[in-house]
This record gives C-alpha cells, structure tokens and sequence, in this order.
C-alpha cells in the first residue's frame, strides 16, 4: 500500500468519524424539545383552573393549582385512581413477570434442546407473532362472561401471560449467549433439564430477560382496547381511569391533565432508572427482528 | 473428531440403571414440558379466539342471547353494505397513511442525527425513547386539549402566523391530522432507535470507500445507507401496519362521545367494531369486522411488502 492511498484512507476515516456540527445538533434539540413539551403543557394546564386552557393571554408560567388539581382526581369517586394505579402495577407484574418466565423456559427449549418438531414449533412461534390479537376480542370476551371474569383482573392478566414474540427474543439471545459446552457440563455432572435451565439458563439470559421484563411491563401499563372492554369504573387499570376521567370532567382540562400527570409519574421513574437498558433492548431487538 | 463422538454415544448406553434412563426420558422430554405452558396458553387465549371469531361471525349472535341461528356470510354482506364500514375503511388508511409516511422520513433523519459521532449518545438516544412511556389513552388526552377547535394552542399559534383556524374536530382529513400526530408523539423515536441499529449493522468500510472516492454525506446516505438499510425498514414499516391499522386508543378519546365524531369523521374499523358489538351488541356483524380488517391488515402488510422491495431496489446497488 502506497503512502498516499494509506493517507487518503486515514483522511477519509477522519472525515467519517468527525464530531457534528451544529446542525445535527439543533435538530436533535428540536426534536428533544417535540419530546419534552407535552408534559410541560400538561403540568402548565394541570396547575392552572378551568378556564387556564382558553385563557387568551395564556402565560407560559405555572400556577399553583396543581397540587389541587391532583387531589380532585384522586377524591373523585367514580375514577377509583388509588385502586387503578394498584391494578395497573398487578397487572404489569404479573403479566411481565409470567413473560418472562415461560418465554424464557420455551426459549431455552428452542435454543439448546434437541426434539422432532422442535423447527416447525418454532416457525409457528414466528409466524403467529404476525398476528394481531386485537382481533380476538370478541370471543375473548364471550369466553370471559361464561367463565365470570368480566370486571376481575383476571380477565386482563390471563391473556397477557405468554407472548409469541417474548419466545422468540429469549429463543434468539440464549442460542448465541449461552455456550453448548455449558449447558453439557451440567448435564454430565448429573443435573436435570430443569436444574440445568435454573442454575446456568436463566442467569445467562438475565439481561435479556430483563429487557424483555421492561418492554412487557410497558406494554401492559399503556394497553387500553382490552382492558377497557374486560373491566368496569369500579376495577379499572389506570387507562380505564383516565378515560372516565374525561367523560366525567366537560372541558376541565386542568383536571383531567393534572391526572394524566399523575398516570403517568410510574413509568416516568421507570425510565430515569432503566431508560438506557430499555433502548438498548429495542435496539438489540431490531437487529434479529 | 468421529471416533471421539462415537465414545461418548457409548458411554452414554452403557448404563441401563434407574438414573440413566430417567436422564434420558429427561433429555428427551423436557424441552416438551418446558414450551408446553407457551402453547397450552397461547392455543386458550391466541390461536383459539381467532379461530373462534371466524364461526362467532357464520351466526346471528348478540351479547345478551349468545349464540343465534347459523347465518352462513350474512353477517359479511351486511356489514359490506354499510356505508359506516367504506368510512371506517377510508378513515383508518388515511390515518394509516397521515401518520405512518411522514413519522418513517423523520425517524430516518432523527436516527441518522444519532448514527454521527455524537457527544452524550445515551442522553440523545434517550431523549427520542421518552414519549414512548406515556401511555397513548394520556398522549391523547395531552394533545386533545391543544387541538381545540376555538381555544385550542394549535389553533391560536396558526391565527399568530396568518392562518384560519383548522376545524380538528369537524373536518375529516383534519381529524385524521391530529390523530396521527398523538401516534407520532408516541412511536417516531421508538422506530428511529431500530433504525438507528440497522445503520450500526452497515459495514464501515462501505462508508470510508466512498469517503475516498469523494461522496459528500448527503450521497453517502443516498446510495449506502437507504439501501443497506431496507430489511429494517420493511421490519418498521410491517410493524406500523399491524398496529396502525388496528388504531383504536386515539380515535376513542379523541371526543367525549368515543364513537368517531358526529359524522363519522375519525370512525376507524376498530371503532366501528366496538360499535356493532358493545353498543349495538352484535357480536356477530362485529367478528365480521374483526375477520376484514385481518384480510385488509395482510393484503396492506403485502402491498408495502412489494412497494419497500421496488423502492430500496431501484435507489443504488442492488445488496
């Protein structure tokens, strides 16, 4: 390699690798800015009275009625928000924590066992992801009613329980995370299927599972089609609570914005202490997806 | 390598105990046991609703007298005859379209922003994921409250700069607008960060080669990265299909009322379904729905399959 190809090439590197200029970064403020507003809007309108949203000469400093505003939501009767924020975190436990487990038991099957069957099993895994289960609420419902589940928390966590696509993500990171020798040694040394998937399988995919804990959780806190047709006002997951909140409120909006602040506080925490594993997982996701 | 295998078969048959069969029984039949809750659930609540929905949809059933007399397709006629289905139809591709186009060419350029050699990535990458926590029952009711018709912030921020005030909650397209910007506000920066991993996944000598040959970054992005990037691309645009088209959350709140506005403006097909079978309460005309707008979901999900394959084929090299 001539002197000059070598500095081209190295002139070339440098270019790609250069910091970016003051346009990616305005852009990306604005976009942060897109991002960040609505709570900011919400918090303005939910700290101000009921006339704050069509206030014409509408300040862009808070008042102070916030702290009120929250307790309206909280005391009103029909919203039920104590009990709504205590079934949405039930629900978004159990239904991540259910996940997570048989996806994860199904994916070390997939992964590391050797059964007839076991690829055209996984391709129907794979094809049934595609699916979309909003389609089966009427028989869900049908089903729900014989059984006397409507209204009970059962009727939303029963369907979460297992998800196609969890089996897949865990099947996917415990074929490449967790070596073969591994998962012989322990059989050599004479544990069961089950001890080998306990002792060595499940920590080995902890941080995939993790992510796949987070995303589920997420994904059951913010699911409303089902809920909202499975519960009533009295057992409501906090979706289902809000949306009485605005049928009862007409046009007070800084009620209603104070609540949707309130809802939403949980998974704002959620996402200080685990937003940067949770974009991890969505990336690691979209490069096997 | 052979021989060392064929030892350790032999090893392995030579106990005929107690333990060695059950190690074996163990082995064999384990992995049914352990995908065995997955498929005993998903047949109970997955594959047997679906099904189920398509013999609910063959009779006459409400929600109070259950199951009726077989109807054979009436149910599928009569609702095909409805002029609410055509509008539902109308409205949930326009949604569709309104929210998924524009919401693809900013997700691109955002997850291009964050594929440079950025200060702080986590903070940045962070930053787009945040509106994905809010649930979109709250994302609706944030952006309902700027949409006012007379009052609204959208309306009086137009009126400063010399427009009409827009009519969200009458006009259709309008409707269809602002609808699609509550689910852009939520899954724009969730498909830029998988975009963001597709760029990553480009090879970088691809890069520096046309870095040699003097392509400017606007080139480079043209004929490298957009053709690179065409599985992820099909991967977000599949996804979007299946979820957009399904769009029921935002349209709901959208009004106090949560049927689709007055005139059926921003009625989408699973409004429409909710209709037929929550408050009209038939179940069957509503597992009609449910089975058409699985047919429209596929033959969509088809169509943007062909449509991507031509587009990322004929920009630069075929990879």
């Amino acid at each position: 390699m001539s002197a000059l190809s070598s500095f081209s090439r190295r002139r070339a590197k440098a270019r790609i690798q250069q910091r970016p200029g003051a346009l990616v970064y305005g852009f990306l403020v604005v976009i942060l800015v897109a991002s960040v507003f609505p709570f900011y809007w919400s918090f303005l309108i939910g700290s101000g009275d009921a006339g704050t949203l069509s206030d014409t000469s509408l300040s862009w400093i808070p008042g102070g009625n916030f702290v009120a505003n929250a307790r309206s939501v909280v005391d009103n009767e029909s919203v039920n928000f104590w009990k709504a924020l205590t079934n949405s975190l039930i629900v978004s436990t159990v239904v991540a924590a259910s996940v997570v487990f048989f996806s994860t038991l199904a994916g070390f099957a997939f992964a590391k066992g050797r059964f007839s069957g076991q690829k055209g099993l996984l391709i129907f895994v794979i094809g049934t992801m595609c699916v979309p289960t909003q389609l089966s609420v009427v028989p869900l419902f049908i089903a729900m009613s014989t059984f006397g589940w409507t209204g009970t928390l059962g009727a939303v966590i029963v369907p979460g329980l297992v998800t196609a696509f969890g089996v897949f993500w865990m099947t996917q990171y415990i074929a490449q995370a967790l070596p073969d020798e591994l998962v012989e040694a322990s059989r050599i040394d004479g544990a069961s299927m089950f001890q080998t998937f306990w002792h060595i399988a499940l920590p080995a995919a902890r941080p995939a599972a993790a992510m796949l804990g987070l995303f589920t959780f997420i994904m059951a806190w913010t699911n409303f089609f089902w809920p909202f047709i499975a519960l009533n006002q009295n057992n409501p997951t906090l979706p289902v609570a809000l949306a009485t909140l605005q049928a009862n409120y007409f046009v007070d909006y800084s009620i209603v914005l104070a609540g949707v602040l309130l809802a939403t506080i949980p998974l704002l925490i959620l996402f200080v202490f685990a937003g940067r594993q949770l974009v991890e997982g969505i990336m690691r996701g979209a490069v096997k997806g | 390598m052979t021989t060392s295998t064929i030892v350790v078969k032999d090893l392995s048959q030579r106990g005929f105990g107690f333990r060695e069969n059950l190690g074996r029984w163990d082995v064999k039949y384990s992995p049914y046991v352990f995908i065995s809750p997955f498929f005993i659930l998903f047949v109970l609540v997955g594959l047997f609703p679906l099904l189920y929905t398509g013999w609910v949809s063959l009779h006459a059933w409400d929600l109070l007298g259950g199951q009726g007399k077989w109807t054979g397709l009436d149910n599928f006629t009569f609702v095909l005859h409805q002029r609410q289905f055509w509008v539902a139809l109308r409205n949930t591709l326009s949604i569709f379209l309104v929210s998924a186009i524009p919401q693809l060419v900013v997700a691109t350029a955002i997850a291009a922003a964050l594929d440079t050699n950025l200060r702080n990535k986590t903070f940045w990458r962070m930053s787009v994921l945040l509106p994905f926590v809010v649930m979109p029952v709250a994302v609706t009711l944030i952006f309902g409250s700027m949409f006012g018709e007379r009052y609204g912030l959208v309306n009086r921020t137009l009126a400063e700069v010399g427009f009409g005030p827009i009519r969200w909650h009458t006009d259709p397209l309008a409707s269809h607008v602002a609808i699609a910007t509550m689910v852009n506000f939520r899954w724009t920066g969730y498909n830029a960060l998988i975009l963001l991993a597709g760029m990553q996944a480009i090879p970088r000598d691809l890069y520096e080669a046309a870095a040699i040959d003097g392509a400017t970054w606007l080139r480079r992005f043209f004929v490298i990265t957009i053709p690179q990037l065409r599985p992820t691309i099909i991967f977000v645009i599949i996804t979007a299909t299946i979820g957009g088209l399904q769009i029921f959350d935002e349209p709901r709140l959208y009004d106090q009322n949560g049927l689709g506005g007055e005139d059926q403006q921003w009625m989408t097909m699973t409004i429409y379904l909710y209709k037929l079978g929550w408050t009209q309460l038939n179940f069957g005309r509503a597992a009609a729905v449910a089975w058409l707008l699985f047919i429209v979901i596929v033959a969509i999900g088809l169509i943007n399959l062909a449509i991507t394959r031509r587009i990322a084929t004929s920009e630069g090299p075929a990879t």
